[in-house]
């Protein structure tokens, strides 16, 4: 099987598409309705039951917070902390800061083994550098191992979730799927079935690979320990089965001290697969030595691409404590219904909303139009587990887009008809006087829209709101008219 | 206690019997209610869609109208919300530390219909009298930005008359949401028709919520569909028949 390149999105060169022009698509999809509306309310469900055992679930959300804060605070220290211990345990070090320099290292680091394959352990920092695109020009195929990862992978589509990135495919899709690329002869669509086929195409896989690549759910600054937390086993393998190991991780997946883990064991598999522990907990410290299992040479590429910037920014920084658990985006009413690829961006959701447009920059229309996605309904931020306050992080960054716009002065961006209007009304509340003119207005200039006691259709923009809701008339007194007339 | 009003520029405009009904109960329960007339909207569309810098001069006029008062009710989790959530955001944004202080002074006095009977002041039987069979949306805002809890739904199981029960996956979001509900109409309305297949499962006959913009957009969906199905805030339902009662 070849691996095929996914669909661009925001971490790829160019444009891509708005918020609502990608999610009028999805919503379309019903199978992809069902499936996520199905999966969503269940593990919804089953994470609420397994928040609830625990009675100091709330204690524990506000240790991994400020476990979290701490570290982003003295980043700086903590990871020289983390090159050092790395060091002092036979691995090697590397500092990448962007995607493509990430990837020239991990590249290089192939190449230099000969390796025409790396075997691949689901990792969102990977997807975001584009290291598999980048490995595929230079020769190299990456081959992912998580079930899903390679589902999508196989079919070059990106990923929807990010714990279940095939969410959106249903196991006929799958069987038709394996029979295609992995070169089995007969398969039902019995899960059991499917996911043996993946496990004797990927074995041959483990079994030669001479480089493995993971990415990382922490990394302990005290004693150089990374770790991988996973449910399928195929982390284990690829950390342990190949001569060479390279980890590339985000600058923001260090914590300080190995009993930190404490918290964050507890936090992370309820709030992702709603478990009391996951299946595979993996942890390594620098190189296995002689005699042990594992890895005989050991890298560890630091990666900032756009982190140092949300480090930067007061409010928008809290996104860096997330721990990627995915619990925001299966509470969220929005996300349920248009599922990741709305998104455009390797990082759905409500977290994906916030982070996306900061890692890339804010002044790109894709990316600009994210922390739009929501209704600000608040669930996100009742779940996530490390109490990153998602609808404050949203609001803020709606703030950062629009300044942007308008501070970036083009007549256009003034004349920007929503900009125009808002001017307009703020320009009325600062003052009693337009105010009341203007509800007087608003009670006169609906007329041509009303019928029948009700507005069924709005010109322009609003034409949104009336698209599938009726509009109640201007009453003819306002309450302030009222009051007057009784009280004044 | 001197008890001011905040309308809101919503309820103010469009649905003035919910300032009606508001004022009705607070002055049942022998309250003197004030109205500041210079009082406009609270910036809260501003400040949420991006124009949080034209929401400063707003922000500012409604610290300086409301803080004479012991207390701030407004008939809109939404609106209480910005006040207590966001205002601080918005005074470190207009890097005004007077605004801050005063900002954080005012917040905890402002309070939502629900939460000021409720909680602040321990009333959750107001006297009203009304039999009709009624479900109740508890909005994302009263919900979980205010955590209003229970307050409404204490309040309603002390109507006389009336015939609550319980909608299915209350907690999720109706899917108004501001703006978005324009700027993502249809991500908006899919979300509305759940919400509406779960208020038709409960064969209610009203729909009520403790505010108007949420309720203006499920009860906009409801009429669309001719379901028969009025949504009626809050407020009014605690306003009603009581003189009946008497
Ligand atoms: S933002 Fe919070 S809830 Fe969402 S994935 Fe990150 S840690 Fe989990």
């Amino acid at each position: 099987m070849t691996p095929r390149t996914k669909p661009p999105d925001a971490f790829s060169p160019g444009e891509t598409p708005t918020f609502e022009v990608s999610a009028r698509e999805s919503l379309r999809d019903s199978q992809l309705r069902r499936n996520l509306g199905k999966a969503t309310q269940t593990i919804r469900r089953k994470r609420a039951v397994a928040v609830e055992e625990l009675p100091d679930w709330e204690e524990l959300r506000e240790a991994g917070r400020a476990l979290k804060e701490r570290t982003l605070r003295h980043l700086d220290t903590y990871l020289l902390q983390l090159e050092e211990s790395v060091t002092r345990a036979g691995g090697v070090v590397h500092w990448a800061r962007d995607a493509d320099e990430a990837n020239r290292i991990v590249a290089g680091i192939a190449k230099e083994k000969g390796a025409d394959e790396v075997v691949k352990v689901k990792s969102i920092a990977t997807d975001e550098t584009k290291l598999n695109e980048h490995l595929e020009s230079e020769g190299i195929h990456a081959f992912e191992t998580d079930l899903a990862e390679l589902i999508i992978q196989l079919a070059g589509e990106n990923s929807s979730h990010i714990l279940v990135p095939a969410i959106h495919k249903n196991r006929a899709e799958i069987r038709e799927l394996f029979l295609r690329e992995l070169d089995v002869e007969d398969l039902s669509d019995e899960p059991k079935d499917l996911t043996n086929a993946a496990r004797l195409y990927l074995r041959k896989k483990f079994l030669n690979a001479k480089v493995g690549v993971s990415g990382a759910n922490f990394a302990v600054a005290e004693t150089g320990t990374i770790s991988v937390v996973e449910s399928e086993g195929n982390g284990r393998m690829c950390t342990t089965l190949p001569p060479v190991l390279v980890t590339l991780m985000g600058i923001e997946k260090i914590i300080p001290r190995w009993r930190d883990f404490e918290v964050f064991m507890q936090l992370l598999p309820r709030s992702s697969t709603a478990e009391r522990m996951n299946p595979y907990t993996s942890f390594w410290t620098g190189v296995s030595g002689e005699a042990g299992d594992g890895p005989q040479e050991f890298h560890l590429v630091l990666l900032d691409n756009g982190r140092t910037d949300v480090l930067a920014d007061e409010i928008g920084r809290q996104t860096l404590n997330c721990i990627r658990c995915s619990a925001c985006l299966n509470v969220c009413p929005v996300y349920e219904r248009t599922g990741g690829h709305a998104y455009n961006s390797v990082y759905p959701g409500p977290i994906g909303a916030i982070l996306t447009p900061q890692l890339v920059g804010i002044g790109k229309p894709g990316p600009d139009s994210l922390p739009y996605a929501s209704s600000l309904c608040g669930a996100c931020y009742q779940v996530c587990p490390v109490k990153i306050n998602i609808p404050e992080v949203l609001v803020h960054l709606r703030g950062r887009v629009v300044r942007h716009k308008q501070d970036g002065g083009t007549l256009r961006q003034r004349l920007d008809p929503e900009n125009v209007a808002m001017q307009a009304m703020a320009k009325t509340f600062s003052d009693p006087k337009l105010y009341e003119n203007a509800q007087g207005l608003a009670r006169v200039g609906q007329w041509p829209f009303a019928r029948g006691g009700k507005i069924g259709s709005l010109p322009g923009r609003l034409a949104g709101w009336t698209a599938v809701r009726d509009l109640k008339p201007v009453p003819k007194q306002s309450f302030r008219e009222w009051w007057k007339e009784e009280r004044g | 206690m001197r008890v001011a009003l905040f309308i809101t520029c919503f309820n103010d405009t469009l649905f003035p019997e919910t300032g009606r009904a508001t004022v009705e109960v607070l002055e049942r329960l022998g309250h003197e209610v004030a109205f500041p007339e210079a009082q406009t909207c609270c910036g809260q569309m501003h400040f949420n869609t991006g124009y949080q810098r034209e929401a400063i001069p707003l922000v500012r006029r409604f610290v300086e109208i409301f803080e004479p008062y012991d207390a701030v009710v407004a008939p809109s989790g939404s609106c209480v919300g910005m006040v207590r959530d966001l205002y601080p955001m918005a005074a470190d944004l207009a890097e005004d530390p007077d605004l801050a202080r005063r900002v954080d002074e005012l917040a905890p006095k402002v309070f939502e219909l629900s939460e000021f009977l409720a909680k602040r002041l321990g009333v959750t039987d107001v006297g009203a009298y009304y039999p009709h069979r009624v479900t109740y949306h508890p909005t994302c805002h009263s919900l979980r930005m205010l955590k209003v809890g229970e307050a409404p739904l204490e309040l309603l199981r002390n109507v006389r008359g009336i015939d609550l029960v319980p909608l299915g996956e209350a907690e999720q979001c109706c899917g108004f949401g501001g703006t978005f509900a324009v700027k993502n109409a249809e991500t908006s309305a899919a979300m509305l028709g759940d919400k509406i297949r779960r208020v038709l499962d409960t064969e209610a006959e009203v729909c009520a919520a403790g505010d108007n913009s949420c309720l203006m957009h499920i009860g906009g969906g409801l009429r669309r569909l001719q379901a028969g199905v009025e949504t009626v805030h809050l407020a009014e339902i605690l306003a009603s028949g009581a003189s009946e009662e008497r």
